[in-house]
């Protein structure tokens, strides 16, 4: 293979692998849009806090002692303990289930049979406080998050490559258990949905809120099932960024990378993230290589949007997404 | 008591269709035109003019913009802060292309630039609605960010990245550049605010801001009455652009002097301006303006109380301010998503019938 094919295939195989990254972000999205037609722009705030409730918890910092310094004027910082990551993350787990009950009570309650743009920018509002919380909780500082996920470049895919094609392809450890990670959850979450009375449940109400109501579905409880779900898929992907690229505010724009993918693949379609954000990852990877340089490079900020944008002016509902019909 | 319409007779039709219909309201707002024009420019500093009048005028120009186009015509754009770059770099080269055109004309050039690319990223929403269009109206944010960032021409190959306004004058007072007095920046603000209030709230009463509320209120049977969604839609675009245009213009130029586009109008712009829709109140022109008021003194007053008052960190400030703004807006939300404008419109009410209201 010529040299040219070799680096853009590397291109676009780190580009799946940050594709599945992009869909891990957009599966907290679909599942809270199919279930109460929100569109929650505080899914990438969610991983954020995800993240440094993770990081906080596991180094035993003290909430809110940067706040409770300036007021009392005290000192402290830890508690002096460090937990296994995995006591960690299910505490976190356990924190974002408390943040779903206290958004359906707090604020969804109120916001019943609204207009969903109106909705949308209540979760834009949420999504400013909860990274007001979060920094005010933790601490605005980067933090390190390592849970114990492989890093680095793979050795074994190097030198396979290397003997194969006389060139080494650079593939993060990282980027593989992600890839991993994100299949098992989504192989969960259609199991889950497909076999167990919730899931059913969950489905009834996506389908018809009304009808769903009507048979007896508590719809206040799978609201705060969905949204602790779309939690748990928030704490993933904030691990999985967060080891990638430490924990830190830019995290929360990732939900920014998101949206390309949720409007290429349909707001109502798991399989559509999967695929959307790998066409996304890809075609991005692609696009800096081939065109990038030509145009002066860091084309990947809105590449994604400009994609999404010309393939929705042809197919206004997604490539999976249910077809929009209108009456008056 | 004194606030009602009993005794106020109209005996003409250009009287009863006014913007203040009474008495009372039309001599507040006369009275309150001659203060903004006569008394605040002898009295202001700059401290008042940079941390609050001259933000406040700016951005409720943009405010204005956007409530045009989300709140009378209902399309939601996220894309606020990349037009306002758009104003800011036309303005920049329009200065330093032509030095001896008056800035005046520059700005308004400006702002017919920011119309023109809006049309164009309008367009798909001809095709696409709701959060479909919101997501859209994103990729013209970071497309022009970009743009302005990557393209050397568009900030005349400064080394630094950044574009700085040369001085200008306007009537012999120097309105942008270092030698600005805070009186004039404030005035030339004032009377472009002042122009475009007047042209926003005629144009919202007028045929094209009915057939924007048709739009907005159900598109296919506004198309089914005869609205051409296609005019309609575009010239929301187009004027909303403008105004924000010439915000982003008079930001740059006046308020800020200097600019780098990524801070300047990064995506944070976007939201402040639509923060500012929702929380004065969206399709109202008088809510602009409070929600402009709004979100420029919140921070001053917050910081000055919790930074000046009892001494905290900044940065924790600024984590509070979040959390408040955020709180506010969901609280807005909820309890009146009308917001302040809706608000200020019972308090008349009430006190129409006040102190009897039975």
């Amino acid at each position: 293979m010529p040299e040219q094919m070799l680096f853009a295939t590397e291109a676009a195989l780190n580009g799946l692998m940050a594709g599945v990254m992009y869909s891990l972000v957009a599966l907290g999205f679909v599942l809270i849009f199919k279930a109460s037609g929100i569109f929650n722009y505080a899914q990438g705030v969610m991983a954020l806090f995800a993240a440094l409730t993770l990081v906080g918890i596991q180094t035993g910092q003290i909430p809110f002692s940067h706040l409770i310094n300036a007021i009392f004027g005290t000192d402290l910082h830890h508690f002096g303990w460090e937990l296994p990551a995995i006591v960690a993350i299910v505490l976190t787990g356990l924190v974002m289930i408390l943040l779903a009950v206290l958004i359906e009570r707090i604020v969804l309650k109120h916001l019943i049979n609204q207009e969903p743009i109106i909705l949308f920018m209540a979760t834009i509002g949420l999504a400013y406080f909860l990274e007001g919380f979060g920094d005010l909780m933790w601490g605005s500082d980067i933090k390190k998050l390592d849970v114990g996920l492989p890093q680095g470049i793979n050795e074994t895919i190097d030198r396979v490559t290397y003997d194969a094609f006389g060139y080494g392809f650079f593939i993060d450890n990282l980027d593989i258990v992600a890839t991993v990670v994100a299949g098992l959850l989504v192989l969960t979450l259609s199991l889950f949905s497909q076999y167990t009375k919730y899931g059913r449940a969950l489905r009834a109400v996506a389908d018809d809120h009304q009808a769903a109501l009507s048979v007896g579905i508590s719809l206040r409880f799978i609201w705060i099932l969905v949204w602790s779900i779309a939690g748990i898929v928030a704490l993933v992907a904030g691990i999985m960024w967060g080891a990638k690229s430490g924990v830190q505010f830019s995290l929360s724009l990732i939900a920014l990378k998101a949206l390309p993918v949720l409007m290429l693949g349909g707001f109502t379609s798991i399989p559509g993230a999967i695929v959307g954000g790998l066409i996304i990852g890809m075609g991005e990877k692609l696009f800096e290589f081939f065109v990038g340089p030509m145009i002066g490079g860091a084309t990947e900020n809105w590449f994604a949007y400009v994609l999404a944008l010309v393939f929705l002016v042809f197919r206004p509902q997604g490539l999976f997404g249910e077809r929009i019909i209108e009456r008056v | 008591m004194f606030y009602r319409e009993a005794g106020d007779f109209k005996t003409s039709y250009v009287e009863d269709s006014q913007t203040f219909p009474l008495r009372l309201d039309r001599r507040a707002y006369y009275v309150l035109l001659a203060v903004a024009f006569g008394v605040v420019p002898l009295f202001i500093n700059d401290y008042w003019a940079n941390a609050v009048f001259v933000p406040f005028l700016i951005y409720a120009i943009a405010a204005l913009g956007l409530n045009i186009l989300t709140g009378y015509c209902g399309q939601v754009s996220l894309g606020t802060g990349g037009f306002m770059a758009v104003g800011a770099y036309s303005v920049y080269k329009l200065m330093t292309a032509f030095p001896d055109v008056s800035i005046v004309i520059h700005i308004l050039l400006a702002g017919l630039i920011t119309a023109g690319v809006g049309l164009l990223f309008g367009l798909p929403s001809l095709r696409i609605k709701g959060f479909y269009l919101a997501v859209a109206t994103l990729a013209a944010q970071f497309f022009l960010v970009w743009l302005f960032n990557k393209v050397p021409w568009f900030y005349n190959y400064s080394a630094s990245g950044q574009i700085s306004a040369p001085e200008r004058t306007v009537l012999g007072h120097a309105v942008t550049g270092p030698n600005t007095t805070a009186a004039a920046k404030y005035l030339i603000c004032l009377t472009l605010l002042f122009a475009l209030a007047w042209l926003a709230r005629n144009l919202t009463r007028g045929a094209f801001g009915r057939k924007w509320m048709a739009i907005r209120d159900m598109d296919i049977a506004a198309e089914i009455i005869g609205v051409n969604p296609l005019t309609a839609k575009l010239s929301a675009f187009a004027v909303s652009s403008f105004y924000i245009g010439v915000a982003g213009a008079l930001l740059f130029s006046v308020y800020l002097g200097a600019a780098e586009v990524g801070e300047a109008f990064g995506i944070q712009k976007s939201f402040l301006v639509l923060f500012m829709v929702i929380i004065g109140g969206l399709g109202s022109i008088f809510g602009s303006f409070a929600g402009a008021a709004f979100m420029v003194l919140l921070p001053v007053l917050l910081k000055n109380v919790l930074v000046g008052q009892l001494g905290w960190a900044t940065d924790l400030a600024a984590h509070i301010e979040l959390m408040i703004v955020g709180g506010l807006i969901v609280t807005f939300l909820i309890v009146e998503p009308h917001g302040l404008a809706q608000l200020w419109r019972l308090t008349k009410e009430k006190l129409r019938l006040w102190p009897f209201p039975h």
